[in-house]
Formats: structure tokens, sequence, C-alpha cells
């Protein structure tokens, strides 16, 4: 047998890098003749600067930052490339014990529905600057990050200007429930177990999710150099065949204790294996003891929650261009779209007879219900996958996109 | 030199480690050198200092607030948007190395950074080493205080002298293929465990 391929991938410390987590720790790399090496970071710089020094070849990263990476949007950017997602949804917005209850006198519910949590939350905004208080203040995890389009999306679809009715700022996850807790932020948008983590001590209230905001959206990703993945196609297929069958394991009811185990880790994410069950059952704790069933709250494997879909890649630009990151043009938007990879992703995995989606992109808010969708041999559904507001995504149609969001946003 | 002196914010939890790098800046010439250790207000010290670099250890997670408000730029008058001259690979590797990561004022010539970044470099690797050293010294001294806690221990239990206690310890760790500190701590556990007055 050859020689192992090595690889060293960084991580933070977030839930959603269960599929790596796993491929590790339950043998899945290792049987790919993988000697795969987990590398916990502490910021999302880092990941990019050592990815860009080759420290590490792969990355779990933030959906839309490969695609800010290639689009020179941040310092140290190498060429990066998206041929494999993490799974979907995962994160929620969590609210100080304070505004949640200024948002429950507006008619907030514990139900997690965005549009209720939305349309109180503009009232409360309404009513401070009525009596002079400052703005709302939330954090982010990154300026590229699924968390800021999201926060940034419901607030807008909820009349709330993000930028001048709020203010987000930028914070590592692990200390986002100490934030709300001094009161130094007001909510916040982050992957789990971090708002699990404000509830379980008592600081704030999770007011809704992404999953609920955008069902069956897009989080993370395998960051991959590009120039390593060229030059090692071979090591870089039997990465995204031991992710796929971690994925398999990962969506197993079975081993979801023993897959919060080992999240829970002091190698992983260090905190208590309480934290990793809700995102894991979909049954999250809003607060004070009040349970709600998010089915879809985080998928690891169904739906293709691991397929690199180009409409997801696009959306992320068209949220760059509207929130004033980047210019929309014709070359920057090849860039967003060449940044995912559905094809290095098909080649590999066809030959496993994995369910493949008959297209890479799709009209994104398209599918009301589950679906069933013509792939190639297997059988596959995808969807629900709408935005809250009944909006849709058409990855043909993103001029007029761009400018009807571009309207909103003044009017 | 006619140029004027640049202005370099040093950001550091580590105490210890800035005051070396603060130190190494100021050998070096430099006199316009603010250490801050903690991120709280970072802001204003941004606007209040001006820096043209700033230099910042890997291990901070604030780096991503960081960059957000190099980008904003609305706490910063001039954009900061580089690490260093990305055709510097060599350097830039040795920093991430290093675990240090600096940012420049756009437009800043290269000559006059890389003296900066390299003696943060060096100063780092430095202080990683002396922290390596230190350890290694730390925990040699610990275990011969288990050793000498594990010697006294079968002295008197078994009324071994010092040079029979320590060669039975030796025999044992060898037999086992573990060292003798090991062997100790186990002896240290199981007496404590096992009797009051024994070792404490």
């Amino acid at each position: 047998m050859s020689r192992p391929h090595q690889i060293t991938a960084g991580f933070m410390p977030l839930l959603d890098s269960a599929l790596l987590v796993a491929a590790k720790e339950k043998g899945f790399a290792e049987s790919e003749a993988l000697d795969l090496s987990l590398v916990r970071e502490t910021s999302w710089a880092n990941i990019r600067d050592r990815l860009a020094v080759g420290h590490f070849q792969v990355a779990h990263m933030l959906a839309p930052m490969p695609i800010a990476c290639n689009l020179g949007l941040t310092p140290l950017a190498s060429r990066t490339i998206a041929p494999m997602a993490l799974g979907l949804g995962g994160n929620a917005v969590t609210v100080s014990n304070d505004l949640w209850a200024q948002m429950e006198a507006h008619g907030a519910r514990p139900d997690l529905d965005p549009l209720a949590a939305g349309s109180a939350l503009r009232a409360v905004v309404a009513e401070r600057v009525r009596s002079g208080h400052g703005l709302l203040r939330f954090a982010v995890v990154h300026p590229h990050s699924g968390h800021n389009y999201e926060l940034r999306y419901w607030l807008a679809a909820c009349d709330i200007d993000p930028d001048r009715d709020s203010e987000i700022v930028i914070l590592p996850p692990p200390l986002m429930a100490d934030a709300l807790r001094s009161g130094s932020i007001d909510g916040y948008c982050v992957g789990e177990p971090w708002n699990t983590a404000a509830v379980m001590l008592g600081s704030g209230r999770i007011a809704t999710v992404k999953a609920a905001i955008w069902r069956s959206s897009p989080e993370k990703v395998l960051g991959v150099q590009a120039q390593w993945a060229e030059t090692n196609p071979d090591a870089l297929a039997a990465l995204l065949r031991a992710i796929y069958r971690a994925a398999l394991w990962c969506a197993d009811r079975a081993n979801r204790e023993e897959l919060a185990a080992l999240l829970a880790g002091p190698r992983y994410i260090d905190r208590p294996v309480d934290w990793m069950m809700p995102a894991l059952t979909g049954d999250i704790c809003v607060g004070n003891r009040e349970i709600v069933s998010i089915q879809d709250f985080f998928v690891p494997l169904a739906k293709a929650a691991t397929f690199p879909w180009k409409s997801h890649a696009l959306w992320f630009y068209t949220q760059m261009v509207r929130w004033g990151q980047i210019r929309h043009d014709k070359s920057n938007e090849a860039i967003a779209r060449d940044t995912y990879r559905p094809d290095i992703y098909r080649a590999t995995l066809e030959a496993l007879g994995v369910a493949l989606p008959g297209a890479n992109a799709k009209v994104e808010g398209a599918l009301k219900t589950e679906t069933p969708v013509g792939s190639a041999g297997a059988s596959l559904t995808l969807g629900p996958d709408g935005f809250f507001e009944g909006a849709l995504f058409d990855p043909d149609r993103i001029d007029a996109y761009i400018a009807a969001q571009a309207r909103r946003k003044t009017s | 030199m006619a140029s004027r002196s640049l202005a370099i914010l040093v950001i550091d939890e580590n105490r210890i480690r800035a005051s070396i790098i603060e130190a190494g800046l100021r050998e070096t010439g430099h006199d316009k050198i603010t250490v801050v250790h903690d991120i709280t207000g970072i802001a204003r010290t941004i606007a209040e200092v001006n820096p043209d670099v700033i230099v910042i250890d890997l291990e901070n997670p604030n780096r991503d607030m960081l960059e957000n408000m190099f980008q904003l730029s609305r706490a910063v008058k001039r954009p900061i948007a580089m690490f260093v001259d990305r055709s510097d690979r060599a350097s830039i590797e040795a920093a991430v190395e290093a675990g240090v990561s600096a940012y420049v004022v756009d437009g800043l010539k290269q000559e006059r950074v890389k003296p900066i970044l390299d003696m943060a470099i060096s100063r780092f690797n430095a202080f990683s080493r002396l922290a390596r050293e230190l350890e290694e010294v730390r925990s040699e001294l610990e275990n011969r205080k288990l050793i000498e806690r594990a010697k006294g221990i079968l002295m008197k239990s078994r009324g071994l002298s010092e040079e029979a206690a320590y060669a039975l310890l030796r025999k044992t760790a060898m037999n086992q293929n573990r060292r003798i500190a090991d062997i100790a701590q186990s002896l240290v556990t199981a007496a404590g465990l096992l009797g009051p007055g024994e070792d404490q």
C-alpha cells in the first residue's frame, strides 16, 4: 500500500466541525489512507493565513469565506475552492433577556418564527428611537459569514435597516454569551453551541434560527487551497469520500450521543455534552426550559447537504454587493460562481453511488415542500428551501435580484 | 534619518512577550510604541495612536474583529490593508510560523516595515524558546520533588536507605517501561489514598 496522504485541516470550535471531527475520530479518513490532523484555531483570520502559507491544506470555513478570499476582500488571501459543503443550517439568533422582554411586549413568541420576532424587534427599535435610547448592538462572527448575511437579511426583510437602525460588530463565538451577559451587546447570530451556551447560562433567549430564516441554507464549507487541490487530486478525492462517509455517520440518530461526546471533548469544542445535543436533535431550548422542535436545524447529510451549490455561492455574492463589500460586475460574479466546485464533488462521489442533484444551481426558495429530484441513480429529495418572507433567488437573474435589494435598502 | 518615525501598536495579551517586543523595538530606534494587552476599547486606542504598523499575536481570538475594523476604517483614519508585502512569501511564512501577524498602513514602503516584522518574528521565536525551556525546567523540578517524596515514603514504610529506595524506584520503572517520575507519582498518589500521615 502506498504511503498515506498527510492532510492538516484547520477548524473552529463549532458544532458544524462535526463532519471533519467524525472523519478523523471514526476512522473514515484512515480507511481512505489519509493521515488527517485537525488543528483548532482561535480566529477565521488564522485559518485563512495558515491555509495561505501552507500549514493547512484544507479547512472548516465560513461558506462565503473562500469567495471573499478569491475576490481579494481580505488580507493574505490565497486562491481557495469549495468542493464540498459541511452541512446545512446550524445557526441561531440569540438576544439578551432584557431585549427579549421588550420584544415579548410587542408580540414575540417563543416559537422561533422569524416574522413574528422580526416585527416585535422592529417595534422595539421604533420605541428606542422615540425614547432616545441608543442603537441595538448585534454581534456576528465575521463580516464574510452566513451569520452576518442572514442576520442582515432577516432585519432588512422586517424593515429594520441593519446599518441605520442597529450596529453590527464582530466577536469570536466563545465570547458572545459573556458579551451578552455584560450588556455590551443586545444580541448575536452565531453557530452552535454558542446560542445554547447563553440559554444554559441564563444570559439570553434564542429568538429565531437560520433554519427558519432560510430553510436548507448553507453554512460551512470545506475550503481547499486551490494549488494543493490541483497537485493532489487523489488526496482531495479521498478526503471528500471520508467526509461523505462521516456525514452518513453523523446523520444516523443512533450515533448522536457518541457524536455529542466527541465534539464536547477537550480537543474540539471543550464544553459540556448537554450543550451539543439541541443542535443534533433539533430540540432547541429557547430559554426558560421551553423547547421548540426544529427538525432541520442542522442537516449533515439529507437534502444534498454536502453539495456545493453554485446558487449558494451566488447568493452570498449578492449579499456582499448588497452590503457594500464589493462592486457588482460580471467578472466578480464569475469569481464567486467558480469558487464552488460541484464538478469535483460529482466526479468524486458519483463512484460511491451517492445521489447527486441533476443541476449545479437551483432557484432558492422554489421548493415549498420536500421534493424528489431527478438524480443519477439513487433517490434524493430536496427542500423545503424557502426564505421566510417568501422571496425567491434565481441565480440566472442576479442583476434583477441585486437591483431589487438595492431599492429596498434605500426605501 | 529624515523620515518620520513610525507609530507602532503592539497588541498582545501576554505581558511578558509584549514587553520583550517593545524592548526590541526601542533598541532598534523606534520610540513611538504603544502596547495594549486588552482589546476592550481598541477602536479608540487606534484612533488616538493612529498607528503605521500594528503587531498582534495569532493566539488572539479578536483578529477577525480587528480586521473588520480596519476594513470599515471608520475608527482608523487611513486604511490598513495588508499583512506584509505579498511578494515576500518567506517572511509571511516566518511570521505565521512564529505566531505573529502585522497590519501595515497601505503605501508604506516595505524597507521601512520589514525590519519591524523581522524583529517581532525573532522576539516571538525567542519567547517561545524561553517558555519551552522554562516549562522543561519547571517539570524537571517537579519530577525531582516527586521522586524525593516517593523515596521518603519507601524509606519510612519499608525501612530502606535513601539509595535503596531510589534503586527500587528505578528498577520498577525499568521493568514497567515507564519513567521514574511516573512511578514516583503513582506511589505518592497511592500513599495519599492508603493512609493519613504517610506523606502529608
